[in-house]
C-alpha cells in the first residue's frame, strides 16, 4: 500500500477551493490550492493579510471542509472521515498552535498540556508525567500550576506548544504563532519550534507574516489571493538574501 | 474501540487504519472538568446562577403567596353573599394562575439569557477543545453537567429566598398564624415545581446553544470573538 515515493508526502492538497457566502455575495478565499508537503519539513506560509493563509490552515487541519478539492493526510482523503475519525486525527496526529494561544483559561499550564492526553485516554498519572516533561522542554519547568492569566504572552505560547506536542503528533500546524509577541520573544518561539521539528522529526506548517520564520524554514510557500504564487527552497532564499545584501552594499 | 495502545512514532502512518476513532470519555472525567470549571469561574458562575436564582425566587414568592392566600380566612367586611364570595374566590384564583405563569415566563427569559451568554462567551474554548480532540458529545455533556450543577444550586437557593420572602411579607398581615395557611403538601409541591422549572430551564437554555456550538466546524467556533 505505502509505496516509497507517495509516502514521502504527509500532506497534499488538490485543487482546494474555499468559498464563503455572506449576504448573497460569494468570496473565494482559496481558488484552487495544490500543495505537497514532505514528512519532517518546516514550511512557512507567507502572504499578505487576507490572502487565505488561515483558511488553508483550517483546511489542512481538518477544522473546516473545502468547498471543492481535497486534502490528503497520509494519502487519506479527509472528506472520507467521519466526526469521530476526524476527532481522532486532531487529537493524536495534529498539534495546533494559534496566534491568540487559546489556552483553556480555567486550567493550569499542566492541565492544559494534559487535556489532549486525557482525550486520548491516557491515564492521569502518565499524562501528568509527560506533561511535566513537555513543560520542561519548552522551558516552563517551574510554572506547572500557573493559570494562563498569570503567564506572559511568550510563556502562554510555550504552554500552547507543549500542549500541541501532547500526543506526539506528526504534524504541527501554527497560525501566526508569533503574531501577538514582541520581536525577541517571537524569535525564541520560532527557535523552539525549529528545535522540536529537528529533534522529533515532526512536520511544521506555519502561517506567518514574520520574516524571521524565513531563516528556519525548509520551504516558503507564498500565498496571494487564494493561490500559491510560488514556492521557494531555503537554499534559494539564502542566496536571495545574500543578493539583496549585496545589492544594498553596492548602492551605498 | 481503540485501546490505550502506545502512540506510534511520528514517522508511522497517520490515518487509514480501520477503527482509529476517538473514544468517548468516561462521565467521571467530564464531571471533574465541569466541577473545576464552576469552581474556577466561581464569580462568573455565581452571576449566571444569580440570573437563575432570581427567576426562581420570583416564581417561589408567587407560589408562596398564592398558597397562603388560598388558605387564609376570607374577610367579609362588606357582608357579601355566599355567591358573591365564590365569584371573588374564583377571580382570585384566575389572577394567581396568571401571576404564576407570568413569573415562569419572566424566569425563563432571565435564565435563557444568562445561560446563552455563558455559552457564547465560550465559543472559542469549544473550538479549542475540538482541536484537542474532544467529541461533540463530550462538549455537550460538559455544558450539561455544569448547567445541571448550577441549575440545582440556584433553584434551591432561589426557592428558599423567594418562598421565605413571601412568608415574611404575609406575616405582617397574619403574624404567626401564617404557618397555619401553609399545608406541607402544597409547600412541597411548590418546592418540586421550582426545582424542576429552574433546573430544566437552565439545562435547556444551555444545551441548545452548546449543541449548536459543538456542531460547528472548529474553524467557525474559533473565529467568534466576544
Ligand atoms: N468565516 C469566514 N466568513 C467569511 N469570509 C471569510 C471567513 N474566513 C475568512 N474569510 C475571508 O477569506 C479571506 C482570507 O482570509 P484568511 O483569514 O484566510 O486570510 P489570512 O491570509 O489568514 O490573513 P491574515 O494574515 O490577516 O491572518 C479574507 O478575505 C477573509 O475576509
Ligand atoms: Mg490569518
Amino acid at each position: 500500500m505505502s509505496n516509497g515515493s507517495k509516502n514521502e508526502y504527509i500532506v497534499r492538497t488538490k485543487g482546494v477551493v474555499k468559498e464563503y457566502t455572506m449576504g448573497g455575495q460569494t468570496l473565494q478565499a482559496l481558488k484552487g490550492v495544490d500543495l505537497d508537503i514532505r514528512r519532517g519539513e518546516y514550511i512557512s506560509l507567507m502572504g499578505p493579510s487576507g490572502s487565505g493563509k488561515s483558511t488553508l490552515f483550517n483546511m489542512i487541519g481538518g477544522l473546516d471542509r473545502p468547498s471543492q478539492g481535497s486534502v490528503f493526510i497520509d494519502e487519506v482523503d479527509m472528506a472520507q472521515l467521519d466526526a469521530a475519525e476526524l476527532a481522532y486525527l486532531r487529537c493524536r496526529r495534529i498539534g495546533y498552535i494559534f496566534q491568540t494561544f487559546n489556552l483553556i483559561p480555567v486550567m493550569t499550564a499542566l492541565e492544559n498540556v494534559t487535556l489532549p492526553m486525557i482525550f486520548a485516554g491516557t491515564p492521569s498519572e502518565e499524562a501528568a508525567q509527560r506533561g511535566i516533561r513537555l513543560l520542561e522542554i519548552v522551558g516552563l519547568g517551574h510554572r506547572f500550576h500557573h493559570k494562563p492569566t498569570e503567564l506572559s504572552g511568550g510563556q502562554q505560547q510555550r504552554v500552547a506548544i507543549a500542549r500541541s506536542f501532547a500526543n506526539d503528533p506528526a504534524i504541527i500546524l501554527a497560525d501566526e504563532p508569533t503574531g501577538n509577541l514582541d520581536g525577541s520573544t517571537g524569535t525564541e518561539i520560532i527557535e523552539l519550534l525549529r528545535r522540536m521539528n529537528k529533534d522529533r522529526g515532526v512536520t511544521v506548517i506555519s502561517a506567518t507574516h514574520d520574516l524571521k520564520m524565513v531563516d528556519v524554514s525548509d520551504r516558503i510557500v507564498y500565498i496571494r489571493d487564494g493561490l500559491v504564487e510560488r514556492i521557494e527552497n531555503r537554499e534559494d532564499i539564502t542566496i536571495h538574501l545574500g543578493e539583496m545584501a549585496g545589492a544594498g552594499g553596492l548602492a551605498h | 474501540m481503540t485501546g490505550p495502545e502506545q502512540a506510534p512514532p511520528a514517522s508511522d502512518r497517520l490515518i487509514g487504519q480501520a477503527g482509529q476513532r476517538q473514544v468517548h470519555l468516561p462521565l467521571r472525567k467530564a464531571f471533574g472538568i465541569a466541577l473545576k470549571g464552576i469552581q474556577v469561574r466561581f464569580w462568573r458562575s455565581m452571576i449566571t446562577a444569580a440570573g437563575v436564582l432570581l427567576g426562581i425566587a420570583f416564581l417561589a414568592a408567587t407560589l408562596g403567596q398564592s398558597i397562603i392566600e388560598s388558605h387564609q380566612p376570607v374577610l367579609n367586611e362588606q357582608g357579601l353573599s355566599q355567591a358573591q364570595l365564590m365569584v371573588q374566590k374564583q377571580e382570585a384564583q384566575v389572577r394567581q394562575v396568571w401571576l404564576v405563569s407570568m413569573s415562569l415566563i419572566v424566569s425563563a427569559v432571565g435564565i435563557t439569557n444568562s445561560m446563552l451568554m455563558s455559552v457564547t462567551e465560550r465559543f472559542k474554548e469549544i473550538g479549542t477543545m475540538k482541536c484537542l480532540g474532544a467529541l461533540d458529545s463530550f462538549i455537550v455533556r460538559l455544558f450539561l453537567l455544569e448547567a445541571g450543577f448550577l441549575g440545582v444550586l440556584a433553584s434551591f437557593f432561589g426557592f428558599t429566598l423567594g418562598f421565605s420572602g413571601s412568608i415574611i411579607a404575609k406575616m405582617f398581615e397574619h403574624g404567626w398564624n401564617v404557618w397555619r395557611y401553609l399545608p406541607p403538601g402544597e409547600v412541597l409541591r411548590g418546592f418540586v415545581w421550582s426545582m424542576t422549572a429552574g433546573t430544566l430551564l437552565t439545562v435547556l437554555a444551555t444545551i441548545f446553544p452548546a449543541y449548536k456550538a459543538a456542531q460547528l466546524p472548529p474553524a467557525a467556533a474559533l473565529r467568534s470573538e466576544i
